[in-house]
């Protein structure tokens, strides 16, 4: 138990050491990832299984449990990581948990449970040794394997607000930036800033009245949950990032903006905010210094805008998530009008690993201007669905083959920073990820959202996919993004569904480039990304959609036919479960699918136990709409 | 005092000076929906969009919101100001071809057509009547709500509003509808004073700020 407020760098140092030494020298740690990912495919039952076993076999005091954030690899969760062999135990069920924890108490591996690598048919012990964790390079995930994140004792254990304590009674503020900017650390919410310039532009406000720091959590792609699994398995990394920024920069309050939707990291962060507070390393003169610094949980309304730095503000404020022109920009003129910063989760995260471990050794990762690792959430059509930590500078393809298990023939493209991302051809997948070099590329680096497709992706049907998502998000302020993007949608909704006319790739670039440049915030600046990246990368697939009427990918159900092949073994599944009539046939003999009547549901296809259904990319007739002036 | 190039003249402004009120201030002609002056700037309609900045780094800005910064080069009809102007205006088109206003615009601009789906949207949501009603009539009675295509000007909660005293500054400034009294569907009306021709106003303040000159239930009263 901790109690009382640490009034002093020893007092911290010496519950440090306290903390330490109660912990059982050589026992066996059962580490489960429980977050959001996790319990949502069965963690909360590998773990009560596991306090069952270890209780009913009195093994108490040979086997611990820790139950921790997300390690990554969601694919294989719920997952058990054995310390201190590191023995990985993948998809385990509650049936196997009483032979994992004994294995565990006598030190050994249940051989038939470990990962079996697909590739070569051998199973690996430890978690370094497979492939998916190989390339990484896990700085901050690594550390989510380490705590309990409801225990603050946890994190002070494992040298938990150690790099504050030495910045604030070792480094002067304006030492602090200079570490910072030497590493080279970029804002991790997509934009790239360098953060130690954003702290210097604070610095060098006038003090005596607030300061703000914020961490914005605010993370709002469809797909990407990087700053989620660092609020949820690491809360303590954040708010000890912030009270360095804050004693860096001269703030005295701090806000964690958190997403509704995310009711988990909302509940961890309150835990750690106060039992921060209560062994007095937020609040009034802390550590005994006069530094004296608070923070405040806020709880998202659920805006996908309220990531953009203005709107976010506004939302703070209690307003509607609105953004405004900049300048003045926040560190001018910020959360009621004062002084503000606001740096992503995963940027906060990274600094107590900077002044931890040093600018130079932060540097050493990654490649010059883009430096330290960036996490990745890898979806779509890869093997190993999941978080990806990574050195900047990697390709795709490491990445995408490599870690993801992709397998390189059936890989179409990537699509890198969420819906304002752009998609990367697989022929380029030999680019550098990084800031500027995903920039030239008509992409972004984004928060980290990586979704993989394959060639059963229509590109033009992605583009409307995210044209919509935008659509829906959009303030509405801006009238050329309110309307810009309705129309972007408007038209590529016609084309598939088999409206397209051949000029309408024109005023789609045309159109796209205007949002682009006259629209306000980020949102509307980067909405026309999977537009104008597709046109660039995937223009033959639009022109298949407007002149020859087909979808090659079959997906647009406008333009594709459904067809019963010689497979069919006549046994009328199909014609049973059609809900409009549309087939017809003797049993015994092949079904016929009338196209007439065909509302391409796809029952059929479902129902079919031969695979006689299939999808033919093919031209039909259909109606045509024209939109223009009626004159 | 920061000093600026406008389309290459040189102008000295004061601190606060927006990039719009310093070109028109040289005779060069921006045009604005969203802006009116004493009304705080909004940025919603974009049509006043201004390059600024050099080379790679040249990007528009709204010059309604944008602030004169000292050694800032402006551009207030550079062939892509004139090309997204000319985007906007078509699309302004497509969705309130209505508005007399937008009309002209697309005259002057020589927009002759649109390219997209027909709309008859009437309101363009520049905020306007928000703004002059919250910062000029010292109301408050109407604000947006929704958002993105969802976005629309109301009452709170849709009701009729008890703070509104019909003065029909909202109406006076709009710059999209022009049939502006919809008190023949007292439903879709903001205002809806006429209804029962009574002067409302009169009763309760002795200042009435009124806009809706002539108005038909001072009219009445009058006679």
């Amino acid at each position: 138990m901790i109690s009382g407020k640490l009034d002093s760098l020893t007092a911290l140092e010496s519950l440090r050491a306290r903390l330490r030494g109660e912990r059982p020298r050589d026992a066996a740690v059962i580490v489960i990832p429980a977050g959001t990912c996790g319990r949502a495919s069965g963690a909360e039952e590998i773990v009560a299984a596991a306090e069952e076993v270890i209780q009913e076999d009195g093994l108490a005091d040979r086997v611990l449990l820790r139950v921790t954030g997300c390690h990554g690899w969601c694919e294989m969760e719920p997952s058990i990581l054995v310390e201190p062999r590191r023995t990985f135990y993948p998809r385990v069920k509650p049936g196997d948990v009483p032979r994992i924890v004994a294995a565990a108490a006598c030190g050994t591996v249940a051989e038939e449970l470990l990962y079996s690598d697909s590739k070569t048919d051998q199973r690996i012990e430890r978690q370094e040794d497979i492939p998916f964790y190989q390339k990484q390079v896990r700085t901050l995930l690594g550390r989510n394997e380490r705590v309990d994140p409801t225990r603050i004792g946890d994190y002070i254990a494992e040298g938990g607000y150690g790099a504050f304590a030495r910045a604030l009674h070792q480094l002067a503020p304006s030492r602090i930036i200079e570490e910072i900017k030497a590493a080279g650390l970029r804002g991790r919410g997509g934009g790239g800033f360098p953060t130690g310039r954003k702290w210097e532009m604070l610095a060098a406000q006038p003090d005596g009245q607030d300061k703000y720091v914020v961490c914005n959590g605010d993370e709002g792609d469809p797909g990407a949950y990087m700053d989620r699994s660092l609020l949820e398995g690491n809360p303590h990394a954040i708010i000890e990032g912030m009270l360095i920024g804050a004693y860096a920069t001269g703030a005295n309050r701090g806000v964690i903006y958190v997403r509704m939707e995310y009711p988990l990291a909302i509940r961890h962060v309150a835990m750690a905010i106060e039992q921060a507070r209560q062994i007095g390393l937020l609040g009034d003169s802390i550590l005994g210094s006069s530094f004296s610094f608070d923070i405040s949980l806020v709880r998202g309304a659920g805006a996908f805008v309220c990531g953009e730095e203005t709107a976010l503000i506004r939302s703070i404020e209690g307003e509607v998530g609105e953004p405004r022109q900049r300048p003045p920009y926040p560190v001018q003129r910020g959360i009621r009008g004062r002084p503000t910063l606001i740096n992503n989760v995963e940027t906060w995260a990274n600094v107590p690993v900077i002044i931890e471990e040093g600018a130079e050794r932060f540097a050493r990762i990654g490649t010059p201007g883009n430096t330290g690792t960036k996490i990745f959430s890898l979806v779509g059509k890869v093997r190993n669905t999941g978080l990806v930590e990574v050195p900047m500078g990697i390709t795709l393809a490491e990445i995408v083959y490599d870690i993801g298990g992709a397998s390189a023939t059936a890989v179409k493209a990537v699509q890198t920073g969420g819906p304002s991302g752009g998609c990367i051809p697989a022929r380029m997948f030999d680019l550098r990820v990084d800031y500027d070099s995903l920039q030239a590329a008509g992409a972004i680096m984004g928060s980290g959202g990586m979704i993989v497709m394959d060639q059963g992706t229509c590109m033009v049907d992605i583009a409307r996919y995210f044209t919509r998502f935008l659509m829906d998000e959009s303030c509405g302020k801006c009238f050329t993004c309110r309307k810009g993007i309705q129309r972007m949608h408007e038209i590529l909704d016609d084309i598939t569904n088999g409206r397209g006319k051949p000029q309408d790739l024109d005023l789609l670039e045309e159109l796209a480039l205007a949002v682009k440049d006259t629209t306000l915030c980020g949102l509307g600046q980067t909405a026309p990304n999977p537009v104008l990246s597709t046109l660039r990368y995937f223009r033959d697939e639009y022109l298949e959609h407007i002149v020859n009427r087909r979808c090659p990918a079959g997906v647009c159900t406008a333009l594709v036919s459904f067809a019963i092949s010689e497979d069919c073994t006549g046994c009328g599944r199909c014609a049973k479960v059609c809900p409009t009539g549309a087939i017809a046939g003797e049993r015994g003999r092949r079904f016929r699918i009338d196209p007439e009547k065909c509302i391409k549901c796809g029952a059929c296809r479902d129902a079919c136990r031969a695979g006689a259904v299939g999808v033919v990319p093919g031209p039909e007739r259909v109606e045509r709409k024209g939109r223009g002036c009626p004159a | 005092m920061p000093s600026l190039t406008i389309n290459g003249v040189p102008v000295r402004v004061e601190e606060g000076t927006t990039l719009l009120e310093a070109a028109r201030f040289l005779g060069f002609p921006i045009p604005t929906l969203c802006h009116m002056d004493g009304l705080e700037p909004y940025g919603a309609c974009r049509l006043c969009v201004v390059e600024i900045g050099e080379g790679s780094g040249a990007r528009l800005v709204t010059s309604c919101t944008y602030p004169a910064v000292e050694g800032l080069r402006v551009r207030t009809a550079s062939k892509r100001v004139l090309r997204a102007r000319r985007m906007i205006i078509e699309l302004l088109l497509a969705s309130s071809p209505r508005s007399r206003t937008i009309q002209d615009l697309a005259s002057a601009y020589g927009v002759r057509q649109q390219r997209f789906r027909q709309e008859n949207e009437d309101c363009i949501l520049c905020g306007l009547c928000v703004r002059v009603c919250k910062e000029q009539m010292m109301a408050g009675a109407i604000g947006f709500s929704g958002r993105g295509s969802k976005r629309k000007i109301v009452t709170p909660f849709d009701e009729t509003s008890e703070v509104c005293r019909r003065c029909g500054a909202c109406m006076y400034v709009c710059p999209a509808c022009q049939l502006r009294c919809t008190c023949a569907e007292p439903e879709r009306a903001l205002c809806g004073a006429c209804e029962n021709l009574q002067p409302p106003c009169t009763e309760r303040h002795d200042d009435m700020m009124c806009y809706m000159a002539p108005c038909v239930a001072c009219e009445i009263d009058r006679d």
